[in-house]
């Protein structure tokens, strides 16, 4: 018999819903109307809600004192670059840990999720150090780099989860049917698993846009993203409270809509393997 | 050709040994089976000669070529597996294509062969489907057809039928025997089910715990089993056993008698037993008979024999057929 939810709960489980949802999305409500005030109006006291006197002077300020596009172009460069070199090198570790695993394959795979709990500051001299001495300061290819190696751990177990999904049998029949291990992955592992790669991909495409202490860290005005860009209006010059909304929205909107269009892929991917 | 010999395989896994010593020599265009209980290292013995698996020590010689360390890929074999294994993602016809694909056969070459394929088993409307649009038996087709295709010089069934239901595994199971009389290639088929065994095989190895017990015809199985396993294991229904005083008036340690050979009346022979179940499959009739003193015997008698729950019945078992067992259990 199919359980009876009376209208009462299911009004307020959808009530308390939106709340909750309403309170998570609150800053970012905040920012999208303050974006559009005056500086003025931006801290007026009681603050208002919508903006009095529309304005987009804010925006073209932003793009006037720092280059959007530049930062712009920096953070896809960054996050697409990462991901792709992490999926390059994640795809054969993955398939490793999960066909062919060996007495250390639960260790090794503790030990990359424990690098995960490290607090980052923890290695920011040696890494420093090192970027310094390589000349990777203030490079894409060596902020590539680093976002890559942060990343890496949660690619290869991401992966790792979607390929132990996979009956080993049909990789061992593409074996049999006289696939090098080359083929083997590319024409059988790989499209079968094109769902759990999708969803790893936009995964960390986002995490690579939105990290901001190694961005900050190691770049300054070539390499910067948009996390930068942001942070770059957060100081110095006082608290410009609608001009730094204009900064965040304008960093935020192209990860915003690619997860909103994405949405259904992630929540598949992410939930992928945990109903059987 | 297809010739395939196993010089003292071994195989561990870690401590435990799976097959401690098996040497074969399976001539080319034989059907061989491996039969026996689950977890007696049959599938294991084909995953070696496959490839999928590496020996521990021994070696694998396939037409006098050792072949014990190439891949899967090299060894030119094809693998039928129990759950069909079909790459979900590509339709039909690409499943069959795939292993010439792999060859790097020019295409025109490789229509022409999934076209042939197809017709011959039957999967000429279902060239473009994906595999999970198919039946279970269809499937179990399309895994003969990417196998037959790629011309291998053996192919290897590991128990592929044991997920069809039992019609469709009878059909499949003659489609097989058929399939092998045309290409006259190696085949070795493992299963754990002795009717299949005893009905395709040109040469059965009964296997057990990781040994061989017997290799050698059906017949020769059924009829000189070498030690009281194979006698148990070959034939359907079990064959009866009896130890103790019974035994020793046949000088064995323990006698065996198959279910078809016993006499039985209702009122004279040798053991005297009382009917617990009588099956009746219309054409045979099956007797568990609980025997006074020497335990529970099955019986087969005709179809038209009806006996029910209490008979008593004598049961006498023909002298000419009493297997005996020494106390290792080998037939003397």
């Amino acid at each position: 018999m199919a359980r009876r939810v009376s209208t009462s709960t299911k009004i307020g489980f959808t009530v308390l819903a939106w709340v909750i949802a309403l309170l998570l999305f609150s800053p970012i409500l905040w920012t999208l109307v303050t974006a559009f005030k005056t500086e003025a109006e931006a801290i007026a006291s009681p603050p208002t809600f919508l903006p009095e006197t529309f304005t987009l002077d804010n925006f073209s300020a932003v793009q006037a004192r720092s280059d959007y596009f530049k930062h712009a172009f920096n953070s896809v460069i960054v996050s697409v670059g990462s991901t792709l070199l992490g999926l390059i090198i994640a795809i054969p570790a993955a398939w490793s840990m999960a066909f062919a695993p060996s007495k250390r394959t639960k260790d090794i795979l503790m030990w990359m999720l424990s690098t995960k709990m490290m607090p980052a500051v923890g290695v920011l001299i040696p890494i420093y150090l090192i970027f310094r001495d390589l000349r990777l300061l203030d490079t894409l290819h060596g902020l590539t780099l680093i976002m890559t190696l942060i990343n890496l751990p949660i690619i290869i177990w991401m992966l790792y989860t979607y390929f132990k999904e996979i009956p080993v049998d049909i990789l061992e029949a593409a074996r049999m049917d006289g696939a090098e291990l080359w083929n083997e992955i590319t024409h059988v592992l790989v499209p079968m698993a094109v769902p759990g790669i999708a969803s790893t991909l936009l995964l960390n495409v986002i995490l690579a846009w939105n990290e901001a202490f190694w961005t900050i860290t190691l770049t300054s005005g070539r390499a910067g993203t948009l996390t930068a860009f942001i942070s770059s209006f957060s100081s110095p010059q006082g608290l410009f409270l609608a001009k730094l909304s204009a900064a965040s929205l304008l960093a935020i909107a192209p990860i915003l809509l690619l997860g909103w269009f994405s949405q259904k892929q992630l929540v598949r991917g992410l939930t992928f393997g945990a109903v059987k | 050709m297809g010739s395939i010999t196993l010089e003292h395989v071994n195989k561990s896994f870690g401590e435990v040994e799976i097959i401690p010593d098996i040497s074969l020599d399976i001539r080319d265009g034989e059907f061989v089976v491996f039969v026996g209980p689950s977890g007696c290292g049959k599938s294991t013995l084909l995953r070696l000669i496959a490839g999928l698996e590496d020996t521990t020590s021994g070696k694998i010689l396939l037409d006098g070529q050792d072949v014990t360390d190439a891949p899967p890929a090299r060894r030119g074999l094809a693998m039928v597996f129990q759950s069909y294994a079909l790459y979900p993602h590509m339709s039909v016809r690409d499943n069959i294509a795939f292993p010439l694909k792999m060859a790097k056969m020019p295409q025109a070459e490789i229509d022409k062969k999934v076209d042939y394929a197809a017709r011959t088993l039957n999967l000429g409307s279902y060239l473009d489907r994906r595999p999970r649009a198919l039946s279970g038996g269809q499937r179990q087709r399309v895994a003969i057809g990417r196998a037959i295709v790629r011309e291998p010089k053996a192919f290897l069934f590991d128990e592929p039928l044991s997920n069809l239901d039992a019609a469709l595994r009878v059909n499949m199971r003659l489609e097989i025997t058929e399939l092998h009389q045309q290409l006259k290639t190696t085949m070795i088929y493992v299963t754990h089910d002795q009717v299949e065994a005893m009905t395709m095989a040109d040469r059965i190895v009964v296997l057990n715990a990781g040994n061989v017990e017997q290799f050698g015809s059906p017949l020769d199985l059924y009829k000189k089993p070498a030690n009281r396993f194979v006698a148990g294991f070959i034939g359907s229904p079990k064959m009866n056993f009896v130890d103790g005083p019974e035994a020793a008036k046949h000088n064995a340690h323990s006698i065996g008698v198959r279910p078809e050979h016993f006499r039985l009346s209702t009122t004279e022979g040798a053991w005297k037993g009382t009917v617990g179940v009588a099956e009746q499959l219309g054409s045979d009739t099956f007797l568990h008979v609980q025997t006074d003193g020497l335990g529970l015997m099955t019986v087969r008698t005709d179809g038209d024999q009806t006996f029910k729950h209490g008979d008593v019945v004598y049961l006498t078992p023909d002298p000419t057929r009493i297997y005996k067992f020494d106390a290792a259990g080998k037939a003397i």
